[in-house]
């Protein structure tokens, strides 16, 4: 009775709708808090605010802050029904940016730590 | 039987599982530029990375404490941010087919994007005249190479825009033009992200 005799409404590519859910207040969150996490990146990293040896740390941590209000105020990545294929793209995105940043930075400081002296 | 409409249904069902037949060309269209963006996202990773694994080797030369100057730094990136708010303003306002406001707010962009390429350009020139160019140093290559490429980006950004605002004025917010400045709206808000890691890697934690 349920399953086979639903009707859904036949979308085809083409058809547009105004389905856009941005709005003016969720650019302008985005900004104040963007500029926000700015300063204190600032704040942090020209200061003693935090433990010297943590600032990079700190630095990495706000950016992936700024990061993520980017996405969700600005590019307006959701967790919709929309947005389902476009979190997992990201997901495999993030996965190889780590896998190569990472990587790399792994690799050549074994293998600098390896080098003959150059003398 | 009954026949249930598509408001009984429910929304995760219908959309994005393939449950309510093609997606709509807006998200189709979206979702295949989200995968050239992260594709670029993928081709900075390898210049973050050289920048990240030669940012020591500056062969005797300066080093980014003495070249950076933070000041400009953070001129530039607040020159972005806003930059982002007007150009999302102005994808609102196309939306809702106001075309004089879009315009207004894709000039605002412009020039916001065109002073963050100003002073980036300027500070180029003055270490390449101070002997500080991308020839001196491992470190310098890695730099200009990711700092250039972003700039590079900012460059096309700007080409585009001018031609999104030539095509709003000849053709109209028509359907297509409309997904066309979406989808520019989604590359001058990821340049932006670029930047925050150029800011942070680069600038921030160089000029320590």
């Amino acid at each position: 009775m349920d399953g086979d005799d639903r009707v859904f409404d036949d979308r085809t590519p083409g058809v547009e709708q105004q389905e856009s859910t941005a709005n003016s207040l969720s650019y302008t969150v985005g900004l104040g808090l963007a500029v926000l996490l700015t300063i204190a990146s600032f704040v942090v990293s020209q200061t003693n605010l935090l433990w010297p040896p943590g600032v990079a740390v700190g630095l990495v941590v706000l950016a992936f802050a700024q990061i993520g209000v980017h996405l969700v105020f600005f590019l307006h990545l959701g967790s919709g029904p929309d947005h389902t294929n476009n979190i997992l793209a990201l997901a495999f995105g993030v996965l190889i940016v780590f896998l190569v940043i990472g990587g790399s930075i792994w690799i050549i400081t074994n293998l600098n730590a390896n080098m003959m002296p150059m003398q | 039987m009954t026949v249930a409409t598509i408001d009984e249904v429910p929304a995760e069902l219908v959309r994005g599982r393939g449950g309510g037949g093609p997606a709509p060309t807006r998200i189709v269209v979206a979702y295949g530029f989200w995968i050239f963006l992260l594709s670029d996202f993928i081709m900075f990773s390898g210049l973050f990375a050289a920048y990240a694994v030669l940012s020591g080797e500056t062969a005797g030369g300066p080093t980014g404490r003495e070249l950076f100057n933070l000041h400009h730094v953070f001129i530039e990136t607040m020159c972005l941010l806003v930059s982002s708010y007007t150009c999302g303003l102005g994808a609102l306002a196309a939306e809702r087919q106001q075309r004089d406001r879009y315009l207004v707010f894709a000039a605002l962009t412009f020039v916001l994007g065109a002073a963050f390429l100003f002073i980036e350009i300027s500070e180029f020139a003055g270490m390449v005249k101070a002997g500080a160019g991308p020839s001196r140093s491992a470190f310098l290559s890695a730099f200009f190479a990711l700092v250039g490429m972003h700039g590079a980006h900012v460059t096309s950004g700007l080409l585009w825009l001018a031609y999104m605002v030539a095509q709003v004025v000849a053709k109209g917010l028509r359907p297509n033009v409309l997904r066309r400045l979406l989808c520019f709206s989604l590359f001058w808000h990821a340049l932006d992200i670029i930047w925050i890691g150029v800011m942070t890697l680069v600038y921030l934690m160089g000029a320590r």
